[in-house]
Parts: C-alpha cells; sequence; structure tokens
C-alpha cells in the first residue's frame, strides 16, 4: 500500500498515521474481550455482595483461593493430569474417527451398513460408556481415557465423513497419474482437503472432551480437575469448585490462541487474503 | 538412442466403451477405435464436442477400466505418463514449484528446474499459491509439471479451453517451444483444427459419437514453416479431405 504523494506532507507521515491506526485496529479486539469480562467479574461481584453466602463467593474469594492452591502447587499437578487426559483422548479420538470417517465417506455401501452403529453410538450416554468402560476394564488410566475418545470417535466419524464425501476426485486423479506415493497421497492431497473438517471436529472435539473428563476423573481417578471438583464437593466449598474450573478454562483459551489459532493460519496460508 | 525394435508407439484398439445411465439407458461412447502414435510424434485427436475423445483421454491415462479392447503405451525410457488437463488441477495448498516437484519421482525431487521455468515464464513465480496465478499461468504451471516428469508419453485434453484467443495463442508457442527442446511422444484432444494443424504432425479425425477414426491427416511441413499463407494452405486441404468435420 503506498500512499500517493500529496506534496505539502513528507511521506513518512502518512505512513506513520496508518501504522499507528493499524496498533489501534489490532487492539480493540483485545481491549473490547478485557472490557466484557472485567464487566462480567464486576457484576458477578455486586451479586455476590448482594446475596453474601459461603455457597456463592465472589471473585476476590475465588481469586484468593486460586493463589493458594497455586502456591502449594496441588493446582498444577491436577491441571496436568487433566490436561494429559484431554490431549491423549483427544489424539485417539481424532485419529480413529477421521479414519473411520474417511473410510465411511469413500465406500457407499459400508457407510450404509455402519450407519445405524454410528446413530447407536451417537445417541449412548457419556456416562454409560465411563461406567461400563470401568466395569469391564477395571479403575485405571487406559480405561479413563478409551472412554473419553469413545464418547467423542461418532462425532468425528460424522464430520469427517462429511469431509471425505467433499473430496475432489480430479485430486485424486491427478496424483495416481503422477504416481504420488501413498504417503505423499495423505501429506500433500488428502490431509489439506480436510482441514476444514479436522478443524471442525477439533474445535468441538476439545471442549466436549474436557467436560467428560472431568466425569471420568469424579468417578474413578485420584487426580486432575474433576478429582478435585468432587472432593470440593463433599466439602461445599464452592470458592474452591469455581477456582478450578475456571483455572482449566483459562488453559483452554490460551491454547485456543497460543496453538489452535496459528495451527489454522499456518494451514490456510495458500488461501487468498481478502482484499 | 534406444533399439528401433524396442521402442514401441502407443497403440490403440478400443473395441466398445458404453456408459450406462442410472435410468439404465446405454449410450455407446467408443466404438471400434484404433490408432497409432509414432515415437516422439505430436498426434492431434479431432473431433465434434462431445464425440468421446475426453472418454478416450481417460482410458489411456488408466481412470477408466471399464471398456473393452486393449491399449499399449510406450515402453522404455521412464515408462511415466504425464497430463495437462481441461483445468490446471494445481494443488491449491502448494506452491507452483512445490506442485512440480511431487509429480517427480522420488530420485528426481531435487533436480534443477530452473531451465524449465525460464521456458515456460515461470521463473518468479515458483513460490506463489496457484490460487493467485491467472488462468493462463496456472496453465503453464501444469504444463511444467508435466515435462518435469520427462514422461515417455504426454497426454493434453485442450489444455488451451476456455483462455482468450491471444493467451492461447501464445501459450501454444510456449508449447512448441518446451516440446521442441525435449521431444516426447504426445496425444492432444481438441475441436480446435486451427491449433490441431499448428501443433501436431498427425490429426486423427474421429466421427460423431460412437467415436471411430474417420481417417488421419498428416502435416509433414516442418512447423516453423507453418505462416498463415501455409496454414490456409493446410485448411483448404484439410477440408477437400474430410468436408463436413471442423
Amino acid at each position: 500500500m503506498t500512499a500517493p504523494d500529496t506534496g505539502d506532507r513528507p511521506p513518512g507521515a502518512a505512513a506513520d498515521i496508518s501504522s499507528q491506526s493499524g496498533v489501534a485496529a489490532a487492539l480493540t479486539p483485545v481491549l473490547t474481550v478485557a472490557v466484557s469480562l472485567l464487566g462480567l467479574c464486576l457484576l458477578w461481584g455486586l451479586a455476590a455482595n448482594a446475596w453474601p453466602s459461603r455457597a456463592f463467593p465472589g471473585p476476590g474469594r475465588v481469586w484468593q483461593v486460586l493463589l493458594a492452591e497455586a502456591a502449594n502447587g496441588d493446582l498444577f499437578y491436577h491441571l496436568g493430569a487433566t490436561l494429559g487426559r484431554v490431549a491423549a483422548a483427544y489424539v485417539v479420538a481424532m485419529v480413529i474417527g477421521s479414519v473411520i470417517g474417511v473410510l465411511l465417506g469413500s465406500h457407499r455401501s459400508a457407510d450404509r451398513f455402519f450407519s445405524p452403529w454410528l446413530v447407536l453410538f451417537l445417541n449412548i450416554p457419556a456416562l454409560v460408556v465411563i461406567v461400563l468402560a470401568y466395569i469391564w476394564f477395571g479403575l485405571n488410566e487406559a480405561a479413563a481415557i478409551g472412554a473419553v475418545a469413545v464418547n467423542k470417535i461418532p462425532n468425528v466419524v460424522v464430520t469427517m465423513r462429511e469431509g471425505a464425501r467433499a473430496l475432489d476426485p480430479n485430486y485424486a486423479e491427478m496424483a495416481a497419474i503422477y504416481r504420488f506415493g501413498l504417503l505423499d497421497r495423505i501429506r500433500h492431497v488428502l490431509l489439506p482437503q480436510l482441514q476444514p473438517y479436522l478443524a471442525a471436529a477439533s474445535r468441538s472435539g476439545i471442549a466436549l472432551i474436557w467436560k467428560i473428563v472431568l466425569v471420568v476423573e469424579l468417578l474413578g481417578r485420584s487426580n486432575g480437575v474433576g478429582f478435585q471438583i468432587y472432593l470440593y464437593f463433599q466439602l461445599f466449598d464452592v470458592a474452591a469448585i469455581l477456582a478450578y474450573t475456571l483455572a482449566f478454562v483459562a488453559v483452554m483459551l490460551v491454547i485456543e490462541l497460543l496453538l489452535v489459532q496459528p495451527i489454522e493460519r499456518h494451514a490456510t496460508r495458500w488461501r487468498r487474503r481478502p482484499a | 538412442m534406444q533399439p528401433v525394435g524396442a521402442v514401441v508407439p502407443l497403440r490403440v484398439d478400443i473395441a466398445e466403451k458404453t456408459f450406462r445411465s442410472a435410468q439404465g439407458v446405454s449410450i455407446a461412447a467408443l466404438q471400434d477405435l484404433s490408432f497409432e502414435v509414432r515415437q516422439g510424434e505430436f498426434a492431434c485427436l479431432l473431433g465434434p464436442s462431445g464425440c468421446g475423445k475426453t472418454t478416450t483421454l481417460r482410458i489411456l491415462l488408466g481412470l477408466d477400466k471399464d471398456f473393452s479392447g486393449s491399449f499399449q503405451l510406450p515402453e522404455g525410457g521412464s515408462n511415466r505418463i504425464a497430463a495437462v488437463f481441461q483445468e490446471p488441477i494445481l494443488l491449491p495448498w502448494r506452491t507452483v514449484e512445490q506442485n512440480v516437484r511431487l509429480a517427480l519421482p522420488k530420485s528426481l525431487r531435487a533436480k534443477n528446474l530452473d531451465g524449465l521455468f525460464d521456458t515456460l515464464g515461470l521463473a518468479g513465480m515458483r513460490s506463489l499459491y496457484p490460487a493467485e496465478l491467472s488462468l493462463g499461468l496456472a496453465r503453464r504451471a501444469a504444463l511444467a509439471r508435466a515435462f518435469a516428469t520427462e514422461p515417455a508419453v504426454l497426454f493434453l485434453d485442450e489444455p488451451f479451453a476456455s483462455l482468450d484467443e491471444r493467451t492461447a495463442e501464445r501459450l501454444r508457442h510456449l508449447l512448441l517451444t518446451v516440446w521442441s527442446a525435449r521431444p516426447t511422444t504426445a496425444l492432444m484432444v481438441t475441436h480446435n483444427l486451427r491449433e490441431a494443424l499448428m501443433l501436431s504432425d498427425r490429426i486423427i479425425v474421429l466421427a460423431q459419437r460412437p467415436a471411430h477414426v474417420l481417417g488421419m491427416f498428416d502435416v509433414r511441413l516442418p512447423r516453423q514453416y507453418r505462416n498463415p499463407q501455409v496454414m490456409s494452405d493446410l485448411l483448404r486441404s484439410f477440408h477437400q479431405k474430410f468436408p463436413g468435420v471442423a
């Protein structure tokens, strides 16, 4: 973008103004989010003051608990345990779900045969899967992660099946004529076409998975955010429950901003920029 | 370079190809279609729109196996085939250069492509994504990909369709330049008679559906002598031999 030379202004001045407004434009959404969250905290504080109760602590009290838990290391230990389970269940669910989804999307008869199974698994409550996994495979880490993954896999299958149906046969034919190897086909032809569907499945997946992980931890694990929430539920300590919940939500937000969005920007770099 | 006897030309002998619609109606696309393309020859399949030219090409490319008959691709050399389609079909998420290199066999991935990119006027565009190219430039990238693989036979399916005439003309000249530097057995499908007369050594004229060979038209004159005067003579003699075609 080059500004036309107006003559009465040094050329640097126009650039300075546009870069300042550029910074302001970049900061506006961040500021909006900050003000919005601050407003929510304020509202929460006012409500907590109006109805003082041990069951409804204000933001200040939750913050104190958060700092205390962080100082003695409990917070990070349990956040780490939950995050590990979320990551493991996510990877298992995405890999298995994508493979099944692509196979169903590209084979009509298989799709017709397995469609009822899919509807069945989509509608089995998460709780049932978790309880059965613990009964059949014992109270161990594999059962916990497997149960979460099984809950998520049908959703991934449905999304990836749509993705496989939308594959452009022209690219596959081009790859066949030029004799692309299997790995090249997956990496350069298949995955880039599935990328929007992978992103959609990931987005909805992480949010769903972490909620199910809490239930898994509550029912059969001795660490993690879910276990801590169960502990503080028995003590009726609402401030601690909120502290753990908000801490984990914050972690997920950071992951979204620092991991998911940059990866997505990288994956869609080839799309024509909006003018 | 190779003993003459070892080199087999492109030989096509398709007895029948029939499409069946969902309602069970069958349409014969090809019937007793047989022809040969000699080693190092640039041949054109010329026929009216919808006569089954692209169908023939899809069979030769191995994309359509539901036909009766046989064909033989040239052996020896790399025995690879290359194709330039009606659409460029570049991977939009890979740069021009990556698109070309991905089509190469592993052993040639690192080969020097400067000359090829220069000839095709793509030297400054190697790192662009296909969405950033005009249709004409994308076609050039598709040509670069096809020639980079050093194929034993090159198939072109109306590679200059839906371009304005000036761009198409420039691309035809580029194609000739690249092809003369690396003479390759080539078979191009077109319904444009002028294009066929300008580019090819021999024109295989197809009849209306179901496609079969009406006859051959050899253009023995070297390409550099095909000036407008000669072209109109060629056109006239073509129309004498095949009245009512094109």
